[in-house]
This record gives C-alpha cells, structure tokens and sequence, in this order.
C-alpha cells in the first residue's frame, strides 16, 4: 500500500451536476476535497478571492471558470460575464482590479464568428471595467467533448490602504444594503434556454461593479463586508456568512428589491428568487450610522438606483439565516440545497 | 403583483387567524391533503398563527413522495437502457430508489433529462426519432390531463418513440382510506384546490355523507389556507359536514370537463401502491388498452425488480398524518435534503422538506 492520502468521504462516488451548483452539495465539495487538502490562512478567509501583502501593498487575487449556456444570452454573452465576473469577484474583496488572463477552452467545430463576437465582448467589457486583459491561453477539445466554449479567468487588484473586507468584521446591528432587484440573471438564462417557450424581455444584470463599489470605499473604506450573490442567490452568499461569522442574519421579504415580470415567472416555475443568480448586485455589510450615506452613493448610479436595506445582523439565531415573511411570519432561509439551474454562468 | 398579493396580505392574515381563534372551543385535528398547502404552511409559518387546540397534519398529497419504490425502480432501470431518453419533472430525479436515484443515473451516463412540461418529452422524442423518450408521469388529477395530452399529442405526430411510465394517483380514495383507518385522529379536511379545478367536488360528496367529516376545497396562499382552516373550524364546531368551496375564485363544482375527457380517453382507474402507505383499491390511473403503445412498462421488460425501502424511515406515517416529520430519528441527522433517506425529504412538497427548510429548530422568535 501507498503513502497516499485517503479520498475524503463524501455522499456521492460521483459528480453531480448539483456539486457545482452553488449550493449545499457544492460547499461539501470544496470543504471535504478542496479545502481540507490545499489548507491555508488564505483560503481559510472563504472570500472570492485572496488578499495577501507584496512589499507595502495589498494585492487581491481570484479566478473563475465560465461554462454558461446558451452563449449568448438576453443582456450579455459568456465573455462580458467573464470579465465582469472576475473583475466583481476582485471588487467585493474591496480591490481595485487591475489585470485579467483568459483562458479559452473551445470546442473543435465552434464557429469563427461566434468566437469573434465574444472577442470583441470581452475587450469592450474590459474596458468599461478599466482592466486589461494581459495573459491568456487556447486550448481546443475534440468535437463532442465540450459544448462550444469555455472560459476560464483569473484577476489581480490592489486593495487601497484601510480597506479590509472580512466577514470577521460584522457586527450586530450592522444593516445589510443590496444594491437592486434580485434574480435576473438566473430568469435571463433560463428563458433564453431553448426547453423553455415563453417570452420575456427579462435581461440579464451582467455589469462590472467596481466602479460603484470603489466610490462607496472611496468615503467608508471600513465597510466591514460584501459579497456578489452569484450563484445560488442572495440566500447562499448570506448562508455563507452567517455560518462564517457565526451571527444572525434577519432579512424583510417585503423589502428585498425584485422586478415584478421576474416574480411572476418564479412563481409560474415554482423557483423562489432568493436562491436565483444575479451577475451585477452587490450585499454589503453597513455599520447603522453609515446607512443613509452609503444608500444615497449606492441610489445616485445606475448600477444601484433600486438599492435598499434588506435586513440587519442580529443577536438571536447564530449562523442562521431568517426572513420575516410579508404576511409577518418567520421563516428560514437555508442554504441552497442541489441545483436550482444548471450552468448559469 | 396582482392576484397573488391580495392572498398574502398581513392583515387578512391577521383577521383570518384571529377568527379562528374566536370559533374554536375544543381541540380538532386538521388534514391538509395537499404538498402544495404542507409547503405554503411551513413556508409562511402558519401554524404559528393558529389556537394550540388545533393540530394541522399533513396528508398524502405530495406526488413525488407515494410514487412507489418500485416504479422508481422500474424509471432507474429504463433510464439505464441504451438508447432511451429519460424525461422527468426536477423533483424525481433525487427521488432514492432501492439504490441510487435519477440523478445518478445521469452522471453515470445515462441520458437524464428535466422537463417543466410533458409536452416537452413529446417534442424531444420528435427531434430524436432514432431513441425512446420516456416522460415518467406522476402526480394526481392535476398532472394526469397534461400528461394525457402528451399521448394524444404524440399520437396525432404519428411518434412511435414516446411513451409514459405512468403512475398517476387519485385523492378520493386516499382519504377514504385515511378516514377508514382505525388509526386516524382526522376530523376534517382541507381538499387540494387544484386537484378540484381539473375534477370539481362531486366526488367528495359520498366521503362526508359516509365519515361525517367536513371537506372543504383550498387554495394555496396564506389567506386561503386560513380561510379554509376557518371554515372547517367553523363546520367542527356547528356540528355540521358539508363540502364547502373556499377556492370559488378556481374551483367550479363541476370542474374541468375538457380536462376530465382527455383523461377518461387515455387512462383507466386501477389500484396503486402508495410508497410508505400500501395498495389503495382504484387509486390509480394507467394507461388503457387503447392507448397501450405509449405505455413504458409494455415497452421495456422492468417487472423482475426487487425492491429494498429503508427501514428506518418512517414517511408512512408521516403521509397518513399519524406522526410528525420531527418525530423520525432520522429526521435531520442521516435524512436531509442533500442526502435522502426518504422521499418526503426530496420534494419540496413532502413534509420532511419543508419541515427541514423552514423550521429546522425552533430557535428563532
């Protein structure tokens, strides 16, 4: 017998779409194989990406695969997402990115044009998130091994002096700010998804979130946290925290900002529009006194106009996350459990 | 957003809980039939709302939760079959059956596919005439015409590459079984307000003429379910049993007649075994002779199955409104959603889900 290391046990012997979901079934994953193996202080933080020093600087670092399908879908296309991605994945660390790679993982076969579209994508979304994409790689898979294209990127930003994202940071009564309406990315893609035949002119919130980021850090570097809620929704991403800083999360059903058209196709679907992916929100932390004038920053750009206080930090239920339903009521908001939509970015 | 709104308003909320906590006088045990209502009580915490003197228990109507072992066995087996295209509405798939479920199928390589709609498995078997599509087709009366749809819908396409591994199941005959249990504790029920949209509430006449209980037909949204509660207190206490309608804004007496016919063409009544509960004479709908061609358990050689259920589990008993989810020793510790022991922990209609989701501890105010 080998020296090896034992295979972490885990509830399947295989994978599972849902392991990648963003749910539950994900997080096993990454805790059991990823985390307990490649164990570090740096991974230990559980952000979506790492800060660590360089000489005086403090230097953010992240990557994220994109495998979304259809391609091109109603307010973006697998490239914009891309750089958008990474670029908010390095603003929610509280860095002002800087440089991209790209890596393409493409299908033999996929049409010259297409790729061409989402060339030209990628570099206008990379310049409207002033970042460069300065490295890169091209791989091609056989016919039949990939569907079309993948993209892979990785980004570095350097965090401005007082600045220090961290769930650690959060403290009770701290108000809990989302900057606009949930869940449209997630409803762009799926009815953009040729199995569904209903028409919407929902469109995906594919935007690049540094710019409004950096002017809320510009006058509150403290922010003590935030986060994009992704994938499995703005109920995965507050899971997450509330499990990691082991406080309470109480969230008002009635004030969470959603568009009515996404609403109805949830409920329509029997989807619940707290575990859908959005592609250019952001969830911050806000110490009370800051409130109003991290609210008016946020109001006061495009990216932010239906901003609101969703909830607050709370003393009772630690880890836990609990909504007041609008009829009053409490319920709780669990982490998402298997995969609500497949590949939705 | 209109018409869901007005159904989740806090004040008629309000006023609903607080008047059936001026009508009840006694204790009374309440059945909600339906997963749909199990889901919207646990979701909106309407028990909370309620007298202590009232106990709500949740009945049988999660579709995915009775489908017996066996036919997710027999699904497990075809969708293992070269050249079969396996079609299912999300919640089957993590459905466990003797040992694995629909999912694992998949990333063992068979060809698993989610459909919102079985007229969706139609159109898949049309563009890949060369494979089988199965849509397994479960559910209750609700389900049963769309699905009854679909074959007439291949049959009209001249598709002789689609079919319907079928087990539907009817709500009559499940309360009339829980009613004629010796152990049931029911006193009235709330009627599944879709259910009634396809078929009326004729059919619940003969229950309440025979068990005196009093059926009253819901809806789904918090100011339903109250008003049904209501409603059924109301009969509890005047001593009455009748069939009332709250669901009058969906529900006609007569129901769907479109709906009703396109069923009686394709499907006849049979008995079915409920998962957790046992055979229910003429509680289940396949397909007939007629029809017989579309009819998945024909096509594919799946009868020599050996089924294994957990032994643990007790979703019987939590089906037939006897036990509590929270009341399992599994509950929570080796079932959850991620990994289910039982089926009631898969849906989120069944019981065991929405306990887990929603109200896990009761350590929140």
């Amino acid at each position: 017998m080998g020296l090896a290391c034992p295979i972490p046990l885990t509830d399947y012997d295989k994978i599972l779409m849902a392991h990648g979901g963003g749910g539950t079934l994900s997080h096993q994953l990454i805790q059991k194989m990823f985390f307990g193996h490649f164990d570090n202080e740096l991974l230990r933080t559980e952000h979506d990406g790492a800060v660590f020093s360089f000489g005086d600087q403090r230097i953010a670092f992240t990557t994220d695969s994109y495998v979304v399908r259809p391609i091109f879908f109603p307010g973006g296309d697998i490239g914009e997402l891309a750089v958008y991605g990474t670029v908010n994945d390095l603003a929610v660390c509280g860095a002002e990115p800087l440089y991209i790679s790209a890596g393409f993982i493409i299908e033999e076969g996929f049409s010259m044009d297409e790729l061409w579209r989402i060339v030209q994508s990628m570099k206008s979304a990379a310049d409207r998130a002033a970042v460069k994409i300065v490295t890169g790689d091209t791989k091609v898979v056989d016919r039949g091994k990939g569907d079309k294209i993948y993209i892979n990127t990785s980004g570095v930003g350097l965090v401005p002096p007082g600045v220090e994202i961290s769930s650690q940071k959060i403290q009770r009564g701290d108000k809990i700010i989302l900057s606009g309406k949930i869940a449209e990315h997630g409803i762009a893609i799926l009815s953009a998804r040729e199995e569904f035949d209903f028409e919407t002119s929902v469109k995906s919130d594919t935007a690049p979130l540094n710019h409004l980021i950096k002017k809320v850090l510009e006058t509150h570097p403290d922010i003590p946290m935030m986060r994009d809620p992704t994938r499995g929704g703005i109920s995965s991403v507050l899971n997450e925290i509330a499990n990691k800083s082991r406080l309470g999360i109480l969230i008002r059903e009635t004030e969470i900002p959603i568009a009515g058209d996404i609403r109805a196709i949830c409920e329509i679907l029997g989807l619940d529009p707290l575990y859908i992916a959005n592609e250019g929100k952001v969830l911050l932390f806000v110490p009370e006194a800051k409130t109003e004038s991290v609210l008016h920053i946020l109001r006061s750009d495009p990216l932010g106009e239906h901003a609101a206080i969703i909830g607050e930090v709370v003393n009772d239920h630690p880890g836990r996350v609990v909504m007041k339903t609008a009829i009053g009521s409490n319920r709780i908001v669990d982490m998402l459990s298997g995969e609500q939509l497949p590949r939705i970015c | 957003m209109k018409y869901l709104d007005e159904y989740r308003d806090a004040r008629l909320v309000k006023a609903y809980a607080d008047k059936i906590m001026e009508i009840t006088t006694a204790s009374w045990t309440i059945m909600e039939i339906c997963g749909g209502q199990t889901h919207s009580i646990l979701k909106y915490g309407l028990e909370e709302l309620l007298p202590k003197e009232l106990n709500i228990v949740h009945g049988p109507g999660c579709p995915v939760c009775v489908t017996p072992l066996e036919m997710i066995d027999k699904a497990i087996a075809i969708a293992l079959t070269p050249g079969v295209i396996f079609s299912s509405f999300g919640d089957m798939l993590r459905v466990p059956g003797s040992t694995h479920d629909l999912l694992s199928v998949k990333a063992m390589g068979g060809d698993v596919r989610m459909v919102y709609s079985p007229i969706d498995a139609v159109k898949i078997a049309e563009a890949n005439p060369d494979k089988k599509v199965v849509f397994f087709a479960i559910g209750f009366e609700t389900t049963a015409p769309a699905n009854a749809m679909a074959v007439l819908d291949a049959q009209r396409k001249g598709l002789d590459n689609f079919s319907l591994l079928c087990s539907q199941v009817l709500v009559p005959p499940a309360i009339e079984a829980i009613l004629s249990s010796p152990h049931s504790r029911v006193q009235g029920f709330l009627a599944a307000g879709h259910v009634c949209t396809v078929m009326g509430f004729e059919e619940y006449l003969p229950l309440v003429e025979n068990y005196r209980v009093p059926i009253v037909v819901t809806g789904f949204e918090p100011v339903d379910i109250l008003e049904g509660i209501y409603m059924t207190v109301k009969q509890l206490e005047e001593g009455r049993c009748e069939v009332e309608n709250q669901y009058r804004r969906v529900v006609k007496r007569e129901g769907n007649p479109a709906a009703k016919k396109v069923m009686l063409e394709v499907f006849q009544t049979v008995d079915r075994n409920w998962r957790g509960i046992g055979t229910i004479p003429q509680s289940g709908l396949s397909i007939n002779e007629k029809y017989s061609k579309y009819d998945a358990e024909r096509i594919f050689n799946v009868d020599q199955i050996l089924t294994a259920e957990s032994r643990e589990c007790i979703a019987g008993e939590v089906l037939q409104g006897l036990k509590k989810p929270v009341q399992c020793p599994l509950f929570g510790k080796r079932c959850t959603p991620e990994h289910p022991v039982g089926a009631p922990m898969v849906s989120s209609e069944g019981a065991c889900a929405a306990y887990f989701r929603y109200h896990k501890q009761s350590d929140f105010a």
